[in-house]
């Protein structure tokens, strides 16, 4: 089985039309949305859920008022300042590491287990599709992303499908570290700004550092020129293949509006051919990647 | 007063607005805290005139001092600690810092030492000052960094925080003690979808909150349905323009080349004022 992994250090750059898009070319991949706090795929290629499954990976401490002496000693402890001047635990910003439980005198404190979300599998029109949402202000995305990559990998394996896509999230922290280790490639598309420069670079090292193989897209290419020139100079150095040069177009817009990816709301454009021959060429590098 | 900047979706022009305003007002502190990707200082060109490690604690255990019962394991809820008869291992990478390791050990074998995560970057632009925070590649806990860049902020000043996309722990981390948050987004379904999780929280954690229209004229009016609807104010509009689109690529804020536009963050900063002070 493959897995090819969407990424951009920069939020905004194209990830999920270009991870929609792939979805209806592959046929019958299975697709992951691993941006769990901001997850946007299911607008593109609306999935009917078929099982839906609680997150819970973590406690939240709770305090018996009752029992509480207010001796403070769990505020004093606690390393998250989640224990608020009068005692209250800011179930926010507790992290649920059982400190303030350990510590207390009358226990007073108890942890339960917190639903931090929801993970779905589902069936579209194109195969089926592995996701998830945050309850809003939870932590834990990281871990949440493990969870849908796991899914995509059970469904994938019980119904013989031999890809799996995953639409990563902004960013380098904890849920992308997630989303990209034992992949076998990473598309990381950037824009030709001096910011998505700079954000392509730290991603590409995140990459070389978990020992996936890097692929790029510039999307937007004719934004700047010259920033798209210093991107292809960039990557011919690093030795890193560029797969897809794509325009701005105002119809990648007008597809999301609809609901619709590029390649059904536009098939003909010269913005599906771009697409369409960048999926040929990241299919030849799965095909050729070792596992 | 301290005004953070965020979106949920990514991409929709939040250090474009921090920085436009940052750049508008006098007397400003301007705190980078996306500190996976920063990229208020690609704008800015600040000098840099300092910079700081930041460390998170982890536990040492002391081969000597250790019985191998493997309490500290059994106590981490993080996985960061893996023990065995003869054996503990320590995960950096999933260690939160808790402390709680080294108060169960009965044998009082675990100290802490220093592991680096990222640094921090003081630089500044004629009076306006910067600090960001740069999370070292392949750690994964930014929520540490964003913290120290906090620290930094000044109470006597104007104070402009540059958040994370996404809604989860670092934009919470962000935004969490501010006197306002400005939503950047955009009128697209994505921009709506995303903006709506980031409402949400901001109303769990009773953050007042405003919204900044960017690339206005493209997508659907979904958005401003939506925010007329939910009562919340729209506060600045940004037209989709190919020129301010080109300055961003050349990290030229566009507020600099397009004068008209001081003003108007001027006016959104005092508008912000007048919100939080009625």
């Amino acid at each position: 089985m493959k897995q090819l992994t969407i990424l951009s250090g920069k939020g905004g750059t194209g990830k999920t039309s270009i991870t929609a898009s792939f979805a209806v070319l592959a046929r019958n991949a299975v697709v992951a949305d691993c941006d769990v706090d901001a997850p946007d795929l299911h607008m593109l290629l609306h999935p009917e859920v078929i099982e839906t499954s609680e997150f819970k990976c973590s406690k939240v401490a709770i305090i018996n008022e009752k029992q509480c002496i207010r001796c403070g000693l769990c505020k004093e402890k606690c390393a998250f300042e989640a224990i608020t001047e009068d005692l209250k635990v800011d179930a926010i910003v507790c992290e649920g590491c059982g400190v303030c439980k350990h510590v207390c005198p009358a226990n007073a404190i108890i942890m339960i287990e917190r639903i931090s979300g929801n993970a779905y599998i589902s069936k579209t029109e194109y195969g089926f599709m592995s996701h998830a949402l945050l309850n809003p202000g939870e932590s834990n995305s990281g871990k949440l992303v493990t969870l849908v990559r796991q899914n995509a990998k059970t469904i994938a394996e019980k119904e013989n499908r031999d890809l799996i896509i995953i639409d990563g999230s902004p960013g380098i922290g904890c849920a992308v570290i997630a989303s990209i280790t034992g992949v076998d490639a990473g598309l990381v598309v950037t824009e030709p700004t001096l910011s998505g420069i700079h954000d392509l670079k730290r991603v590409l090292k995140l990459l070389e550092h978990f020992n996936v193989t890097p692929l790029v897209c510039i999307n937007m290419y004719d934004i700047n020129a010259e920033n798209t020139n210093k991107i292809l100079r960039f990557c011919k150095e690093q030795g890193i293949e560029v797969v897809g040069i794509i325009p701005f177009n105002p119809e990648v817009t007008k597809a999301m509006v609809n609901g619709k990816t590029i390649i059904e709301h536009s098939p003909k454009s010269s913005l599906a051919e771009e697409i369409t021959s960048m999926w040929r060429k990241i299919h030849v590098v799965l095909k050729s990647s070792g596992n | 007063m301290i005004v953070s900047v965020a979106s949920g979706k990514g991409g929709t022009g939040k250090t474009s607005v921090a920085v436009n305003m940052a750049l508008s007002i006098r007397k400003v502190q301007l705190l980078d805290c996306d500190v996976e990707e920063p990229n208020a200082h690609i704008l800015l060109n600040p000098s840099i005139h300092k910079i700081e490690h930041v460390y998170s604690l982890i536990p040492r255990i002391s081969k000597e001092l250790c019985s191998y019962r493997g309490e500290c394991a059994k106590f981490c809820q993080f996985n960061a600690i893996f023990a065995t008869s003869e054996k503990v291992l320590v995960f950096p990478e999933l260690c939160h810092s808790c402390g709680g390791c080294a108060m169960v050990c009965p044998e009082k074998a675990i100290s802490w030492e220093k592991n680096k995560t990222g640094v921090l970057k003081f630089g500044s632009v004629g009076n306006l000052e910067l600090v960001y925070g740069e999370l070292e590649v392949s750690k994964p806990m930014a929520v540490p960094i964003i913290k120290a860049v906090k620290k930094q902020a000044k109470s006597s000043v104007n104070v402009i925080l540059d958040s994370p996309p996404g809604t989860s722990c670092p934009f919470v981390e962000t935004v969490k003690d501010s006197d306002f948050c400005l939503l950047v987004t955009e009128p697209t379904p994505f921009g709506l979808h995303d903006l709506k999780i980031a409402v949400e929280v901001l109303r769990k954690i009773a953050i007042p909150f405003g919204v900044v229209v960017n690339r206005a004229g493209i997508g659907d009016k979904s958005l401003y349905n939506y925010c007329a609807e939910e009562k919340i104010r729209i506060l600045m509009e940004i037209p989709y323009q190919r020129s301010i689109a080109e300055l961003y690529s050349k990290g030229i804020p566009f507020s600099l080349e397009m004068p008209e536009w001081e003003a108007k963050f001027q006016l959104l900063h005092r508008e912000i004022e007048e919100i939080i002070t009625k």
